[in-house]
């Protein structure tokens, strides 16, 4: 089997080094790149990114990024967003102002609220280690990245908002904080998104990322 | 129920780790990443890295510690120390820092926090807050690494540091550090009591057990952890084992 090669998206948000490292470690050979070319090129696509969702679409945008993860997306090439990288692939974001996101998975991202289930005031940002749940109506993990994660296994979240996908189906995992919900992992076909940092989550995030090489 | 971070906190001089008291007279420990793998090793759950003569010199000199540590590392890292500007950030977030930590160019220029919170994410931007005791429930705000006294009320300056968009508060107590005497758990409190956002508690772990009053009277969110683990008088498991037997939920992790 030949190394996957794998393009990480630089639009100039995000921990590249940390997610190129992690995806070194599981064995890819990973190149950070703006260039069209070889973003379409690639065997597999990561989009990472940190901060905010306005200002990673509009720097999508300027450099025309935006139409090349929709046409990655569209031939099929397995696709993985990363926080910032997966809320971009819903609809829309309600953070400082709606701004339209690349449309891959249907939904919304919707701010973390600021109030527990149980009405006690919450910490914003969501920070920390949580484990990952099934949502309603899912059984298990098998044939997802998320397979060879075991119960009780936490992985690192940093987030403010969250996404809200349209379709249930689409959800792999949540986590709770505070009681609240939160949308974890999602997938639509060759399209994947972690509101978690796999590359940030220890050997439980390597084992993730070695899945989305296979 | 929510996961309280268990830190360590790698205070770094040139190449070395070191360890002071009260943030200073300081020793040389060792090499910062071979303790900060061990510690990675151990399943701690994030790392601070704080260059503490950066300040002195007018430069973070971390850019090539942190991108080395990058290649075996993989939970969070947080920079800190002479970080001047939106560009200081971004060398170091480049290096493979996920945080930035900042205190002394935040008090010259609290614009500073908007600017990096703007750029990167407000989940960046770490408000490092070094207080010193001056009176009954009351703290001053101290930078260059404890030497410089500011005049500013702490609690005062840390609402004010995240109404700015400081995301997460770095609190280090310049009387407990380093003393091995527990942390100033009313100082946590204090902070705790008045910001919406994470609180890592610093200065003063001196055995496992320093961590339950600051977690569960303190109401600290993480808590940095220094000499304990330099000197290894305890491991991360043995302070997790701690944490859980006390009741406080902690990250479970087994020895792959």
């Amino acid at each position: 089997m030949s190394t996957p090669e794998v393009a990480v998206i630089d639009y100039g948000m995000g921990n590249l080094l940390s997610v190129r490292r992690g995806l070194e470690r599981c064995g890819a050979s990973a190149i950070v790149t703006a260039d069209p070319d070889a973003i379409l090129s690639a065997s597999r696509v990561v989009l990472p990114g940190v901060g905010a969702f306005a200002d990673g679409m509009a720097e999508l945008r300027r450099q025309g990024l935006d139409a090349v993860v929709q046409e990655v997306a569209a031939k099929g090439t397995p696709l993985l967003g990363i926080c910032l990288g997966m809320q971009m692939l819903l609809d829309e974001s309600e953070e400082f102002i709606t701004t339209l996101g690349l449309g891959l998975i249907s939904g919304r991202v919707v701010q973390v609220p600021a109030m527990t289930a149980d009405g006690r005031p919450q910490k914003i940002p969501h920070i920390g280690w949580n484990t990952l749940v099934l949502p309603q109506g899912r059984e298990s993990w098998d044939g997802t990245l998320l397979q060879e994660v075991k119960s009780e296994e936490a992985v690192y979240f940093v987030h403010s908002f969250m996404a809200s996908p349209a379709d249930r189906d689409h959800c792999i995992a949540d986590c709770h904080y505070g009681g609240v919900t939160v949308s974890a992992a999602i997938r639509r076909d060759n399209i994947h998104g972690f509101q978690f940092h796999p590359e940030k989550s220890g050997e439980v995030g390597l084992r993730i990322l070695k899945r989305f090489l296979i | 129920m929510r996961n309280v971070r268990l830190i360590a906190r790698l205070d770094i001089k040139g190449h070395n780790l070191i360890k002071g008291i009260h943030l200073e007279g300081l020793r040389v420990i060792g090499s910062p990443n071979e303790f900060a793998l061990s510690y990675y090793q151990q399943g701690v759950d994030e790392l601070i890295y704080m260059d503490c003569v950066a300040s002195l010199y007018g430069r973070n000199n971390l850019g090539e510690i942190i991108q080395s540590a990058s290649q075996d590392i993989f939970v969070p890292i947080t920079v800190g120390g002479g970080i001047r500007s939106v560009d200081d950030a971004n060398h170091l977030l480049r290096c493979g820092a996920d945080k930035v930590a900042v205190n002394t160019a935040a008090v010259a220029n609290p614009q500073l926090i908007t600017e990096i919170a703007r750029r990167f994410g407000s989940q960046c931007m770490v408000l490092s807050l070094e207080a010193k005791q001056v009176g009954l429930e009351r703290w001053e705000v101290y930078t260059d690494n404890g030497r410089e006294h500011t005049g500013l009320d702490a609690i005062e300056w840390v609402k004010h540091g995240v109404a700015l968009g400081a995301g997460e508060v770095l609190l280090t107590s310049v009387d407990r550090e380093g003393t091995r005497k527990g942390f100033d758990t009313a100082l946590v409190r204090a902070v705790t009591g008045e910001v919406s956002v994470p609180v890592i508690a610093s200065g003063g772990m001196g055995k496992p057990e320093d961590l339950i009053d600051v977690v569960k009277l303190g109401e600290a969110d993480a808590v940095a952890m220094a000499d304990i683990l330099h000197y290894r008088r305890a491991a991360v498991g043995d302070i997790r084992q701690v944490a859980q037997a006390a009741g406080i939920g902690v990250r479970i992790y087994e020895h792959a």
